[in-house]
């Protein structure tokens, strides 16, 4: 496949991973997220690779781990809820330094919620998640390529750094259908060789795959030494996008789907002649800290938009700590911010003033 | 001078942490000569429960996961799918295979993954200090069934070999113990035959161990072994519950 082609969110993230070299999935069926499945479930087989509906996200995740400890490149999708079950597999796949791929479609929650997109996983995805000191990469991108460009790269990502990765997607992103180009994406060259995987100890001594360390001495300097290799994540990882913050007197951040209409918010702005700009976090662990600080230097005030009733807001305020204002305004439940309320938003705080 | 015994390749030299009279390392000694056996120790992943077993991955000299509690079918799913030449068994006790990880046991005994699993069912939960589990005998006291446990209330043991043997995947189901030589010798070969039923491809197997717990049953080794022949095995009958058919 080259070229420009159309295709659904969804299914492009699936082809998109097969171009990665992925070639195992596990995973479960749930809503707004079955096409990745029901594409891998075809397209596996023709490139010689694993596909297998697990009985739960519980027991899918774990047999993620296992072909990330046999050294496969491995992914599975999910939503929300099926998310939350799969947290077990994620803290002990970053416990013992798995690469794999996970990819978030969210939909609305608590509880079962609801089955159209939404942004309220952002602290499940950034802050943790699961149990235990860890942190995962987050990308959140905002346009089908974006979805697949970092779902290539996760594999790659992962890899290098022996860490599960994350793609924070959203029902409207998994659902929407754009053009995009599919470039094939062979694995970085400079990768190092899987060698502490679980294949056999043949003419080498056995490997050991585990996250228990039963002396708390030896855990904690495990530890240190994954909060060695966050920092260079960390350090090494962010991303994000601006749009007109040179001259914004207001700076509109949002991520993902929300980003997209921020911006149609953005241009109805500029047209009435309010110096709005855009600031858009791709990489959400780790935050744009600094970025997003400098990008907003020159500007008054600073409006957070989100699927979510506030949760990227707070890194936000600790970007930016009391040095301007943070507004916010966020739908829930499945319902998105319409370009005419953000606007409104922004009006609002102009005309209020500093 | 000819050597007559000795340690299995696949077993490491190294002390265990098991209790005195425990029956773990009689089942990890037989699995390990039947790695030897069968030649396949540098093809072998095992894969370690949450459980007594939890360090077993130290005891044996062949590549080792660790898995979260009940998942160990699961991730050896994941392993054999992902490099379908390896030999990969689980080793689960009967919290880790029959409470919280029945639902992976079933599965990948309904998907006959060529795999095989050692369980160790001692009635009891021992590394967590001896709670019912879910093959507690009915009236056998543990310390949250202090009255001894009492089917109306906490239901009745779980019977695996009989509710897996109904499995079209399963290829080779059987239960053994260790109590005596003969039972041992007899063990062996149903880990044996559990193995080859992997290598052959032929679907999922199981070898259920009724193993003792002098410490958590408070008996001596002498009276754990007698009350695995006098109750255990009366409720979990010793034999083998599928035979893998003929091939040809």
């Amino acid at each position: 496949m080259a070229g420009k082609v159309l295709m659904k969110g969804n299914e492009a993230v699936a082809e998109a991973a097969i171009m990665a070299g992925c070639r195992c999935f596990f995973g479960y069926p749930i809503t707004p997220q079955n096409e990745i499945p029901e594409y891998m479930s075809r397209r596996m087989p023709e490139v010689g690779g694993v596909f297998l509906q697990a009985e739960s996200e519980v027991a899918g995740s774990n047999m993620v781990y296992g072909a990330a400890c046999a050294g496969a490149r491995v992914m599975t999708t999910s939503s929300s809820p099926g998310i939350s079950l799969m947290q077990e597999a994620i803290s002990y796949m970053a416990g013992a330094e798995l690469p794999c791929v996970v990819v978030n479609i969210v939909r609305g929650g608590p509880g079962l919620g609801g089955i159209q997109g939404a942004q309220s996983d952002y602290f499940q995805a950034t802050k943790g998640g699961g149990h235990g000191d860890y942190h995962l990469l987050v990308f959140g991108p905002s346009t089908v390529q974006e979805l697949v460009d970092l779902t290539m790269e996760a594999f790659d990502l992962a890899d290098m750094y022996r860490n599960p990765v994350m793609i924070l997607g959203d029902a409207i992103l998994g659902q929407m259908m754009e053009p995009v180009e599919m470039r094939k994406r062979p694995p970085r060259a400079d990768l190092p060789p899987k060698t502490w995987a679980a294949t056999g100890a043949a003419g080498r001594p056995k490997n050991i795959i585990t996250s228990l360390y039963l002396d708390p001495a030896k855990l904690e300097k495990h530890n240190l030494r994954l909060a060695e290799k966050h920092r260079r994540m960390a350090a090494e990882q962010v991303r994000y996008a601006t749009h007109m913050t040179e001259d914004a007197d207001v700076v509109l951040v949002a991520y993902g789907t929300t980003a997209r209409i921020a911006r149609a918010a953005l241009d109805r702005a500029r047209e009435r002649g309010l110096r709005v700009g855009l600031f858009r976090p791709i990489s959400l662990w780790p935050f744009p800290y600094e970025a997003l600080a400098a990008a907003t230097a020159g500007a008054s005030h600073v409006l957070v938009v989100e699927m979510s009733l506030g949760q990227m807001v707070e890194d936000v305020r600790l970007a930016l700590g009391d040095t301007k204002p943070v507004h916010f305004y966020g739908r829930t439940g499945g319902m998105s911010p319409s370009p005419r309320e953000i606007l409104d938003e922004i009006v609002k705080i102009v005309e209020r003033g500093a | 001078m000819q050597k007559v015994f000795g340690r299995p390749e696949a077993l490491a030299d190294v002390p265990t942490h098991y209790c005195p009279g425990c029956t773990h390392g009689i089942i990890h000694r037989l699995i390990a000569e039947v790695i030897d056996e069968l030649g396949v120790r540098e093809r072998t992943v095992g894969i370690s429960p949450v459980g007594c077993a939890v360090l077993a991955y130290d005891y044996f000299n062949c590549d080792f996961v660790e898995a979260s509690h009940g998942r160990a079918p699961a991730v050896a799913t994941g392993i054999k799918r992902a490099s379908p030449n390896s030999v990969v068994f689980t080793y689960q006790g009967d919290g880790d295979l029959a409470s919280i990880g029945a639902g992976e046991i079933v599965h990948a005994a309904s998907r006959g993954e060529r795999i095989t699993v050692i369980f160790v069912n001692n009635a009891i939960y021992g590394m967590t200090g001896g709670q019912m589990a879910p093959t507690t005998l009915p009236g056998q006291k543990t310390t949250t069934s202090p009255r001894g446990r009492d089917p109306e209330v906490a239901g009745h043991p779980i019977r695996v070999c009989e509710l897996l043997s109904s499995l079209s995947g399963a290829a080779y189901i059987a239960r053994v113990s260790v109590t005596s030589p003969a039972n041992v010798a007899k063990a062996r070969r149903a880990v044996k035959k559990a193995f080859e039923t992997q290598l052959e491809g032929r679907g999922f197997s199981l070898v259920e161990f009724l193993s003792t717990c002098p410490t958590n049953w408070g008996m001596t080794p002498v009276e754990a072994l007698k009350w695995v022949d006098d109750k255990m095995a009366v409720y979990y009958p010793l034999g083998e519950y599928t035979r893998v058919p003929e091939v040809g």
